[in-house]
């Protein structure tokens, strides 16, 4: 089966998972995003690389920060922005996924930033483009369901990339809801691709998904043993709803198992990282002291999110 | 009207034949095989040379989409497929809109059924009222509008409370109930199998033992009551297990799986291919090994084709928005003969699991060509191949994973109670 984000020529088409990117194709996006961090530090906060395309930000599901972060990508690659929170109208209405796609393709789009609830809801935006003869637009996949969100994974494998240079001799944990967990699917395709020779996810049954180690990754429940001589440390979100009920009886007991303090974080190397996707949950997944701590990189991978998504997005419009 | 059908490979598996000869129709009925009855003069004769000549095929689980969902489907559309595909009869489970579940609906779909002179129906009626698990239908009544049987279809009854009453009911009179082996509180919100392709596409999923745990009660509740089920649509290996070893103590239990299951599992599904989206979902190479294994040894008694027409906009949907179901009248035959092919069986083995062994099933003197028998017959050419596409089908359902494949085995003549009522 040919895979759906790659041209006949195996470039880069549309951006909707990580799962079978050739590592070729993650390292020229990682190589294409330094440049752009430094763009960020100048007066003029801008380049021309999109000048005269739309981008459509088709936000089905709510999210104030990717949104916002894709939004500064666009604009700083001079591309009309268009935000569109479907959630909140077209679908309400009646309209389908679908034909809302063929109303936008209507007004020109050139791009479209997927984020909906479904897992596989930006591969279907992107069959369809094809099977109707407009393959030149691209989908860029800014979080589905549980299934993957690419530019998240990305910019985390740049942020490692940066402080670890190499990820030939790395042990990487990602820790918490890894069952409902875009992110954690997206990295640990990225590092796997990337040749990590052990990543560990760390959390309590009720949160890992079946057969998860056939993702290529060491299941641990024990967060300390979990931990040893970690390099990088991946805090998951843990999403209110789910911190009491049938999967977690309290927020207070996940996080005497599961949440990051400087205590535990000692068991990992001295110079080890610490990431969270954001938004945070103080005192639930992640403890204060940690979270604006030496080893932090938390605010650095927003920074270079942007780099990350302008690189993507530059690479698909053929730059 | 005398038909003869010349020449033809007749294949009828219920009588263990396989040779070639000439099928005689008089009235309505087989009059004879081999040699014609005396005085023999026919009024038309179907050459059948290089073609297969046997029973119709029996399909348990064919939805036709009356009431209710006429968009989707329709009897017209739905029979002429089932007639196209060699299917001449058939039965219905009751998830229309409004379910099966009073006598006067029955009648209705029997009634319009008959009126298109085409496959025989015989409607499967609800087991509870608009299958919600609360209260019995009335299964007497039921049974003389015409209902063979009592079923829940996909819909799921969690109160096994609710259940026992209801297999007591149904004991009590004789009634026959098709359960479909799956535990509501586990399936609840699953789209895919519990497995790895389920966890690296993010897809909420059904563990295997959902099927094994609903089994168990099952098996249970048939001791407790004596009640004659048949289990629809096994999906696991663990399942196949389990009716094997329930059978070999004696309990008088019957089953079916669905012929996409027999050639398809996860992995099909691919980058979130909606028409993989199927209940049961499509389950590991290993639970597909299995349920071709039951086959073979008889542990499970018959393929249907549990035909799902669904409209387009109900399938261009994510995957797990997206309506499950496959179109499936149409298939059923090729994907039997394919079946055949990979695990070498001869065709009389692999037709009797679409004839005569639904018949025995259903209880019908049917799915044979033995004399006297109602002249339901299916003459097909094994080797004709053709393209699966939207254009191909009759069923106003297009959705089907095996869009785009060709397949070998294509029905030239379909006749029901002696008249030719599809010819291609």
């Amino acid at each position: 089966m040919r895979n759906p984000q790659l041209n006949g020529a195996g470039e880069l088409q549309h951006l909707l998972t990580l799962e079978g990117l050739p590592s070729e194709i993650i390292g020229r996006i990682l190589d294409t995003a330094v440049p752009f961090v430094s763009i960020a530090e100048r007066d003029v906060k801008k380049v021309p690389l999109l000048r005269g395309k739309t981008v459509f930000n088709l936000f089905f599901e709510n999210s104030t920060r990717t949104r916002t972060t894709f939004e500064i990508a666009a604009k700083r690659l001079s591309a009309d922005v268009i935000n569109l929170n479907i959630g909140v109208s077209s679908t309400t209405k009646g309209e389908t996924l679908l034909d809302t796609i063929d109303n936008l393709v209507a007004m020109n789009a050139d791009m479209f930033v997927v984020r909906h609830g479904q897992s596989g809801a930006p591969h279907l935006i992107a069959q369809h483009l094809s099977a109707t003869g407009r393959e030149h637009i691209h989908v860029i996949n800014a979080g589905d369901g549980r299934h993957g969100h690419p530019t998240q994974g990305l910019l985390d494998l740049f942020t490692i990339r940066h402080y670890k240079r190499d990820f030939h001799a790395l042990t990487v944990a990602i820790i918490g809801d890894v069952l409902h967990s875009r992110v954690a699917r997206s990295l640990i395709q990225g590092l796997t691709t990337l040749g990590t020779p052990e990543v560990r996810v760390i959390g309590p049954q009720t949160l890992m998904p079946t057969a998860v180690e056939s993702m290529g990754v060491h299941v641990f429940h024990d967060m300390r043993k979990g931990l040893a001589d970690c390099d990088v440390v991946v805090m998951l979100r843990l999403q209110s709803e789910r911190m009491k009920g049938a999967l977690l009886p309290s927020a207070g007991e996940y996080f005497k198992h599961y949440g990051l303090t400087a205590d535990k974080l000692k068991l990992a190397r001295p110079d080890a990282i610490v990431m969270h996707p954001g938004p945070m949950n103080r005192g639930v997944e992640i403890d204060s002291a940690v979270a604006d701590g030496s080893h932090s990189v938390i605010l650095p991978q927003v920074t270079f999110g942007i780099a990350v998504r302008m690189a993507v997005m530059s690479i698909l419009a053929g730059n | 009207m005398k038909i003869e059908i010349r020449n033809g490979r007749v294949i009828d598996p219920k009588h263990g034949f396989d040779r070639q000869a000439s099928l005689y129709i008089a009235a309505g009925k087989i009059a004879a095989l081999g040699e014609a009855p005396s005085g023999w003069h026919a009024n038309r004769v179907l050459d059948a040379t290089g073609l297969v000549v046997c029973p119709g095929l029996i399909d348990l689980s064919a939805r036709l989409r009356e009431p209710g969902f006429e968009y989707k489907a329709t009897l017209e559309s739905e029979m002429a497929a089932a007639i196209a595909g060699g299917v001449t009869s058939l039965a219905c489970p009751p998830d229309t809109d409004p379910p099966l579940d009073e006598p006067g609906l029955v009648e209705m779909l029997k009634h319009r059924a008959r009126s298109l002179n085409c496959a025989h129906v015989y409607p499967i009626g609800a087991l509870t009222v608009g299958l919600k698990g609360e209260a019995i239908t009335e299964m007497g009544e039921l049974t003389e509008a015409g209902c063979i049987a009592f079923s829940h279809a996909d819909a799921p009854l969690g109160d096994t409370q609710m259940l026992l009453r209801a297999l007591q009911y149904a004991a009590t009179f004789g009634y026959r109930v098709w359960l479909r082996p799956q535990d509501a509180s586990l399936s609840r919100g699953g789209v895919a199998h519990d497995g790895e392709v389920a966890t690296r596409l993010g897809l909420p999923s059904i563990p295997a033992f959902a099927e094994t745990i609903a089994l168990e009660t099952i098996f249970e509740l048939v001791r407790a009551t004596g009640v004659r089920v048949h289990l629809a649509r096994l999906s696991t290996h663990e399942g196949v297990a389990r009716v094997r070893a329930a059978k070999k103590s004696g309990l008088l239990v019957t089953c079916d799986v669905a012929i996409h299951h027999v050639h398809l599992c996860d992995v099909d599904i691919g980058w979130f291919n909606a028409h993989c989206h199927l209940v049961p979902p499509l389950r590991s190479t290993r639970d597909r090994a299995a349920l071709r294994a039951g086959l073979a040894d008889g542990t499970i008694d018959l393929i249907c084709s549990d035909h799902t027409p669904v409209d387009d906009d109900a399938k261009q949907l994510p995957f797990a928005e997206a309506e499950p179901g496959a179109t499936g009248l149409e298939l059923l035959l090729p994907l039997t003969l394919k079946w055949a092919r990979e695990e070498s069986l001869p065709l009389v083995a692999a037709l009797a699991r679409v004839t005569a062994d639904p018949a025995r099933v259903l209880g019908l003197d049917a799915g044979h060509l033995g004399p006297g028998a109602d002249a339901d017959v299916c003459v097909f050419d094994p080797d004709a191949r053709w393209l699966v596409e939207p254009s191909a089908l009759r069923s106003q359902g297009k959705n089907t994973p095996f869009l785009g494949v060709e397949l070998q085995g294509r029905v030239r003549h379909t006749l029901v109670g002696g008249h030719i009522v599809h010819e291609a």
